[in-house]
């Protein structure tokens, strides 16, 4: 295998981690604010503050890594994608900024604010959705290089049609994945009342979670014919991806093994999110970057992949401890320590 | 209204990092004074060291959050406001940035765990272990990132080609000849920085009449440290002087308005420049700018008119490194005075006058770090890549700059104020007395138990 394919699969292993962890904290953030509005904040905020609390930095350095990657491995994306996203990518930085303090503010801070908790749950929404543009202009047609100058299209993009299946279907993802995990994580700690509530809300995001995904799958098809025929010879991959979400769904619905059916759905979207990453290929910024021409010299892309490897060794260890310690530690998890 | 991109993209960058040092330094510095207190306070078993060690690391929890997102905003600006720069250095410096990232990813998962596990452990120093990951990562993330600013100031292993590199070491590019003498200025100032600012706050509480015994330990431990980093950052200061006179001879004579070549060099200090560019109201040494340059009081040291004139640095940056000098040598030398006074058992090292000097070594620490750290970038100027790239190439040409500066001003802005009010209101809701006498009654009613 080349050092780009192998560049390219290490950072999407990286964004989808980030996917699943960060959606679990965003949608958690959405429901905590929805709860308090419909008065049930009682039955699961301490459920969410003990799990979101110890790991939120974690999770946001999965998307540090993602993009300090890719500018590595692929140093032309940080021409075009940073001439053209100065302004929704600085708004994505404000919203992440603002969610980041509310950990430290509200949780260490003593008494609960209104506005920071309506915040909390806004950002949450918010920042999917931004974030999720930058896969919709990877498809290209938005970014335009002329005479040397790099734009972005805005009339196009509000105007996509594509685009804002691409957002709708980021928003619904992140609320089904963060509460399928909320239900194991309820389960877990035998909380019957937070359980009941949360298994709820994660029956009711399955539905759209599936709509969206094949609106989004139609609408790629008018926007990017290229793609979407590749995706059509990896139909498979996307079989699984449905395969998975319905043994989810079922396992849900029956009410028992919460922890099997949380890892169907990151089964779910691993398939889906792989299936759309490598019929993406051999674009990055389609047409304007591929993986063979934007990479990087060999040696700076090899010495990236030891030190991703290397970095692996030291982390997956430090990881699977701090698992043990806040997410299967019974008497953690149940709020005895 | 729209203003130049690259001048906008400078202040913008400016001001992240601005902010961000403050919260970086803090997040290098602090790990360290914890585990310190907590290891003292375990070997001595002396609870004071202990809840030293519990209200800095909750405090820490504070800052290092808003280190945290102000991170993730200059890594990311890096390539919205430097496009051109990230394209061509992308390719060598993506190594140290990612290096970083892990030192960092390392640092957070350690750091959550060593908070949320005070009391889980039945051997305390279990615990403490746990703060010596959180120290190496903080302080490998500082490594990493300063190799970077260190290429940019002495770009190596890489050689060209007609279209950009030809090849490329990024070892060789990440061991270029600065590295070394910044990491060692980058970390020990960080260290002196952080005991300053610790220091001000005991010397603080102590001159608000709270005069117990776990605000003169902690006054004790601090200005002990800060005497001891002091000296260091001097030592590496010195070793950052000999650097540049060899390595980047116009930053030095910049910065010392030294501008002919010449032996036996004097060191100026403050003055100003009058119309003929002649230095004028100095306090002038005689032969110590050679000495600082090349240890040799006699030595040549280059002037800056051997650089043609469009790529000369700004010559105010004079102030920024005297006033970065004068501030280290401020702490060493009131840290001193301190451990004297408190040696000599006749005099009171908690007397009120010094007490307020050691107050203003925090604040003026931190102001060192960030004339430094002017000095350090405006004394690269033009280039943004030495000898390869200036600042004007790389900036971006989108022209919503100026609106994304105001924009982040008022981030910026609210997350110091929010910080300020929350670290208030944090040990304001908790004052230390009635901590230690829920946590280790023992120790209000004299250990007899």
């Amino acid at each position: 295998m080349s050092y780009e394919i192998i560049g390219i699969t290490v950072l999407w292993i990286f964004l989808y981690g980030y996917l699943i962890v960060a959606s679990v904290d965003f949608g958690a953030g959405f429901f905590a604010y929805y709860a308090k509005v419909t008065k049930k904040d009682h039955i699961i905020n301490q459920l969410i503050s003990r799990y979101l609390s110890p790991v939120w930095e974690v999770t946001n350095v999965f998307f540090v890594f993602f993009f300090v990657g890719i500018v590595g491995f692929f140093p032309d994306s940080a021409y075009y994608y940073g001439t053209a996203l100065l302004v929704p990518g600085s708004i994505a930085i404000i919203l992440l900024a603002i969610r980041g303090s509310f950990y430290a503010f509200e949780n260490y801070g003593s008494k609960q604010s209104n506005v920071y908790m309506f915040l909390y749950g806004a950002t949450g929404l918010l920042i999917p959705a931004s974030l999720s543009t930058a896969l919709t202009l990877s498809e290209g047609g938005f970014i335009m290089e002329k005479d040397g100058v790099v734009s972005l299209k805005y009339l196009e993009l509000f105007t996509s049609p594509y685009s804002w299946s691409v957002v709708f279907l980021a928003i619904v993802s992140v609320l089904f994945i963060s509460a399928t995990f909320l239900t194991f994580y309820a389960a877990r700690a035998n909380d019957t009342e937070a359980l009941k509530l949360v298994r709820k809300y994660a029956l009711f995001w399955a539905t759209p979670t599936i709509i969206a995904s094949l609106t989004t799958f139609i609408a790629l098809g008018e926007h990017n014919r290229r793609h979407y025929s590749n995706m059509m010879d990896l139909w498979w991959v996307f079989g699984l991806s449905v395969g998975f979400f319905m043994i989810a769904l079922a396992l849900i619905y029956i009410g028992r093994y919460y922890g099997l059916a949380f890892i169907s759905v990151m089964l779910q979207f691993f398939f889906a999110f792989f299936g759309y990453g490598a019929s993406h290929l051999p674009y990055i910024l389609d047409p304007y970057i591929t993986i063979y021409e934007g990479a990087t010299h060999e040696s700076t892309g090899i010495a990236l992949i030891v030190v991703f490897i290397a970095g692996l060794f030291l982390l997956i260890p430090s990881l699977i401890f701090l698992m043990k310690l806040f997410l299967f530690d019974a008497d953690y998890v149940k709020g005895k320590k | 209204m729209e203003m130049d991109p690259v001048l906008m993209s400078r202040l913008l960058t400016a001001l992240t990092l601005g902010f961000h040092i403050i919260f970086a330094t803090l997040g290098v510095g602090v790990p360290l004074m914890i585990s310190i207190a907590e290891f003292i306070g375990i070997k001595k078993k002396d609870p004071h060291y202990l809840m030293l060690a519990r209200r800095w690391a909750r405090g820490f929890v504070i800052t290092v959050a808003i280190g945290v997102v102000t991170g993730t905003a200059i890594g990311l600006q890096l390539s919205l406001l430097w496009p051109n720069f990230m394209q061509i250095a992308g390719n060598v410096i993506s190594l140290p940035l990612f290096m970083e990232v892990f030192a960092f990813f390392f640092e957070a998962i350690f750091l959550g765990i060593y908070l949320y596990t005070w009391d889980r452990f039945k051997k305390p120093y279990t615990h403490w272990f746990l703060s010596l990951p959180v120290i190496i990562g903080g302080g490998l993330s500082a490594v990493f990132i300063t190799t970077v600013n260190a290429f940019m100031n002495t770009p190596e292993g890489f050689t060209t080609g007609a279209n950009g590199f030809a090849t490329i070491n990024p070892i060789d590019a990440m061991l270029n000849p600065a590295t070394p003498t910044k990491v060692f200025h980058v970390l020990s100032s960080a260290y002196v920085t952080v005991a300053a600012i610790l220091a001000t706050i005991a010397a603080f509480s102590l001159l608000k009449k709270k005069t117990s015994e776990y605000h003169k330990k902690a006054l004790k431990l601090t200005v002990t440290l800060t005497f001891i980093f002091a000296l260091l950052t001097a030592l590496a200061g010195d070793f950052s002087a000999k650097f540049l006179a060899e390595h980047q001879p116009e930053k030095l004579a910049a910065a010392e308005w030294h501008f002919e070549t010449e032996e036996g060099a004097d060191l100026i200090l403050f003055g100003w420049l009058n119309d003929d560019n002649v230095p004028a109201g100095v306090i002038r040494l005689p032969g110590l700018l050679s000495f600082l340059a090349h240890g040799d009081f006699t030595s040549e040291v280059t002037g800056l008119e051997e650089f043609p004139e469009e790529e000369r640095p700004p010559l105010w940056i004079h102030y920024m490194f005297d006033l970065m000098v004068a501030i280290g040598m401020f702490l060493a030398a009131v840290s001193l005075l301190y451990i004297i006074i408190s040696k000599v058992k006749k005099w009171n090292e908690h007397n009120k006058w010094l007490l307020r000097l050691l107050v203003l070594m925090g604040p003026l620490a931190m102001l060192a770090i960030e004339f430094g750290w002017i000095f350090a970038e405006e004394g690269r100027q033009p280039w943004i890549l030495r000898g390869y790239m200036t600042v004007e190439e790389a900036a971006t040409s989108s022209p919503h700059v100026g609106l994304m500066f105001i924009l982040f001003l008022g981030l910026y802005t609210v997350l110091g104020v929010l910080c300020v009010v929350i670290l208030r209101r944090m040990f304001r809701n908790s004052p230390v007395e009635e901590e230690l006498e829920k946590k280790y009654p023992a120790i209000e009613k004299g250990d007899n138990k």
